[in-house]
């Protein structure tokens, strides 16, 4: 017995519970089978990949706290709630599904952001006021 | 969706959606040698300056394979290392043990969670690296498949145990290259900053108990001590990933370094409370101020990692019934979210 | 404690009664630890242990105290054989299935919403600070468990029939949750215990809302003889008696030690 779960692929418990689910069904309506055709073909599907955002002081920003699995936007943010908020330093949290963020590449950064580096105009330093004036 | 989401999105670290892979993830890129050699180049100088690589950084497919590898077993680990104390939060002898032991133990699932999550970055899926771990050919730390016999051995858990993984990770921490490894265990340590202390506690009131109680702590010490060194992994000589893991700055420290460290902390902290360390050949070398130590049986090291043992299998059985079991549970849950969906579709669409 | 029993007593056994269904639940609850379907809810599961584990030790600590014997939360939590717990049977069930946890859960959270929110008014300065913190939870435990009896009844086949199958094993222990004695009305009256009775038809109503959006049918109202009782006047299921023995364990082997 052991040395079967020892060579057993991961999937396998996965693709048994399949079986007993799709005998016990009755015959599906058209409606049903359409809708059961995901969980179907892999009914151990992983839960959707959701980013997980905390705030944690009032005022302060929310920062990428992690991210966790989930199947809905309610069902994440309780799960964020679980794994990032129990520790009682958490004010507000966002999560976002992981695909539904886009980001620069590297190979975005030098004509993305390199540009802004050579800007010194834009800071207070660039800036003198005679000595001895203050509040400028 | 609120405005200011924008704002965070620089500082957003990609991950598994397909057009977010690490470029070296997608088997079909073309890679000419030359430019694979600059890009080496250019990779190994970005360690040697200090900077950390970022999951969309490009980087040598083995360093992506040995960081996959590292973080599936570390996260493994976590995961397995619940069964041990966790079959113990039933027996605590105290509602504040109880507590203090089941908050450790469910946190070693939040920590396997952070480093799968970080594994994900690398372009593999939390469900393929679980299904590696319940098929068996994931490795996972020869710790957790030694048994715990009494109360005592959650103790000595804490504290040899995590201990020996709070060294390790925060070099981890501090030095590791690649970004999200690095802050799954910056987040890890703070978590862990507990797990130490509350098996030390434990073990120091036993030790200062009765002397059944006292008897209890010296027998799980000396029970957990050689395992724990073997912790840290084969001797460097026969650590055929260590140097390589060193070049591209995943780890600092060598095997052998991080045990010497963890010993020369513990010795003194078993003084502390009058427990022996089973190691007659412990000594302080006064000239570096190392705790020298007696050989490790390497032969009883390997036997586990292979999975011998005195519970791997069992270890394994239990992680593939508890998944078996949840099966079912994570089917549904995605079949009513499924369904959810699909009664909102239409009235999305009338409004 | 002279003229003090008489009131005592109503007093210290609410407050048994409040701790041990947290207790015991609690405990039934960190039995999934390391098992649960996903890491998620291992988590998730961990920290409503917690709470209910953190609630108890509160409670039997204040009972101990009231009591006067010099029995602390530990003494009365290890040192108590099952005939001396005050908790409904249906608490201390075995865990069973995912399935059979939930139910058990929301139909417990839906009460203890409920109860929490009088006894966070209670003129007892430490009941009221262990209940209002209780409440604040037990809002959250109750939106938890409710989502999950939604997605399991109305989830797969296979996940209705175990909802259901489960709700339908736990609905007649539900009746000794909202069974009042002379005891809780005796404590009801010094604002250390609810009479649960005035609690119900609104528990009632939570339920059916749930239980329809899960596609669960209700179960049918049962008679006096159907309703399992006697959890708090100390008469138990065998699975207690089985429980503290694990519980317990430890804590007996060595008498007067500390940990």
């Amino acid at each position: 017995m052991y040395g079967d779960v020892l060579t057993v692929p991961g999937e396998s418990a996965a693709v048994k519970l399949d079986g007993a689910t799709a005998e016990a069904k009755a015959p599906p309506t058209a409606a049903e089978a359409d809708a059961a055709a995901g969980e179907l073909l892999a009914p151990d599907s992983q839960w959707q990949l959701w980013e997980v955002f905390t705030q944690e002081a009032q005022g302060a920003p929310h920062e990428h706290a992690g991210s966790v699995r989930a199947t809905d936007a309610a069902h994440a943010i309780q799960n964020a709630r679980d794994v990032y908020g129990r520790r009682g330093k958490v004010l507000s949290m966002w999560v976002v599904p992981t695909a539904a963020i886009s980001a620069t590449s590297p190979d975005d950064a030098e004509p993305f952001f390199d540009p802004a580096s050579d800007k010194p105009y834009r800071h207070p330093h660039f800036y003198k006021a005679p000595r001895g004036v203050k509040g400028v | 969706m609120p405005r200011g989401l924008t704002a965070i999105l620089p500082a957003f670290e990609p991950r598994s959606p397909p057009e977010l892979l690490p470029v070296t993830a997608t088997a079909a890129q073309p890679a000419p040698a030359a430019s694979d050699d600059a890009r080496l180049a250019e990779f190994e100088a970005r360690i040697a300056r200090g900077e950390r690589i970022e999951p969309k950084d490009w980087m040598p497919e083995r360093y992506r394979r040995q960081l996959v590898r590292m973080m599936g077993q570390h996260a493994h680990s976590e995961i397995v290392g619940m069964l041990p104390e966790g079959a113990w939060v039933t027996r605590a002898p105290s509602l504040r043990r109880k507590l203090s032991l089941l908050a450790k133990v469910q946190d070693e699932a939040g920590h396997g969670l952070y480093i799968y999550c970080g594994a994900e970055t690398l372009g593999v899926d939390r469900h393929d690296l679980v299904g590696e771990l319940l098929a068996g050919t994931a490795k996972y730390s020869s710790i957790f498949n030694y048994p715990t016999l009494t109360w005592a051995d959650v103790g000595v858990i804490g504290w040899f145990v995590d201990g020996a993984a709070i060294v390790n990770q925060t070099a981890l921490a501090k030095h590791c290259s690649y970004g999200p490894y690095a802050r799954a265990m910056v987040r890890v340590c703070k978590e862990e900053n507990f797990h130490k202390k509350q098996g030390f506690e434990s073990i120091a009131t036993l030790a200062a108990g009765t002397p059944e109680q006292r008897v209890m702590a010296q027998d799980a010490v000396d029970r957990w001590w050689w395992p724990t060194l073997m912790m840290f992994g084969p001797p460097d000589a026969d650590s055929p990933n260590t140097a390589e893991l060193i070049r591209w700055g995943v780890k600092k420290y060598t095997n052998d370094e991080l045990r010497q460290r963890f010993v020369n902390l513990t010795v003194p902290q078993a003084q502390a409370v009058g427990l022996t360390l089973p190691d007659p050949a412990l000594r302080l070398d006064e000239a570096t101020g190392d705790w020298r130590f007696g050989a490790i049986d390497w032969d009883e090291f390997w036997a586990v990692v292979k999975g011998n043992g005195p519970l791997n299998r069992e270890r394994l059985a239990t992680r593939n019934a508890a998944h078996a079991e949840g099966g079912w549970v994570r089917a549904a849950a995605t079949a009513h979210a499924a369904k959810r969906a699909r009664r909102a579709a239409p009235a999305a669409r009338a409004a | 404690m002279s003229d003090g029993t008489a009131t005592a007593r109503p007093a210290v056994e609410s407050l048994l009664r409040l701790g041990d269904d947290r207790l015991v639940l609690g405990h039934r609850l960190s039995e999934w630890c390391g098992h649960a379907p996903i890491l998620e809810e291992d988590i998730a599961l961990g920290n409503i242990a917690l709470d209910l584990l953190g609630q108890a030790q509160g409670l039997l600590k204040l009972a101990g105290a009231l009591e006067g014997h010099g029995r602390d939360e530990d003494a009365l939590a290890y040192f108590r054989d099952a005939g001396e717990f005050r908790n409904v049977q249906l608490v201390e069930l075995p865990r069973g299935d995912f399935a059979h946890t939930m139910i058990r859960q929301f139909l417990f959270d839906a009460y203890d919403v409920l109860l929490t929110d009088r006894l966070a008014g209670s003129p007892h300065a430490d009941v009221a600070g262990i209940m209002a913190k209780a409440h604040k939870e037990a809002r959250y435990h109750v939106r938890h468990s409710g989502d999950w009896v939604v997605r399991l009844g109305d989830g797969t086949d296979e996940s209705h029939v175990r909802a259901q199958r489960a709700l339908d094993a736990l609905w007649p222990y539900t009746g000794e949750l909202f069974a009042a004695d002379a005891v809780d009305v005796a404590a009801a009256g010094v604002g250390l215990g609810v009479d649960a009775r005035t609690l119900r038809d609104e528990w009632q109503a939570m339920v059916t809302a749930v239980v329809a959006e899960s596609a669960l049918r209700m179960p049918s109202s049962l008679t006096v003889a159907e309703v399992p009782a006697g959890g708090r006047e100390g008469r138990h299921t065998e699975h207690l008696v089985q429980m503290l023995a694990e519980m317990q364990v430890v804590a007996r082997a060595h008498p007067g030690a500390s940990w």
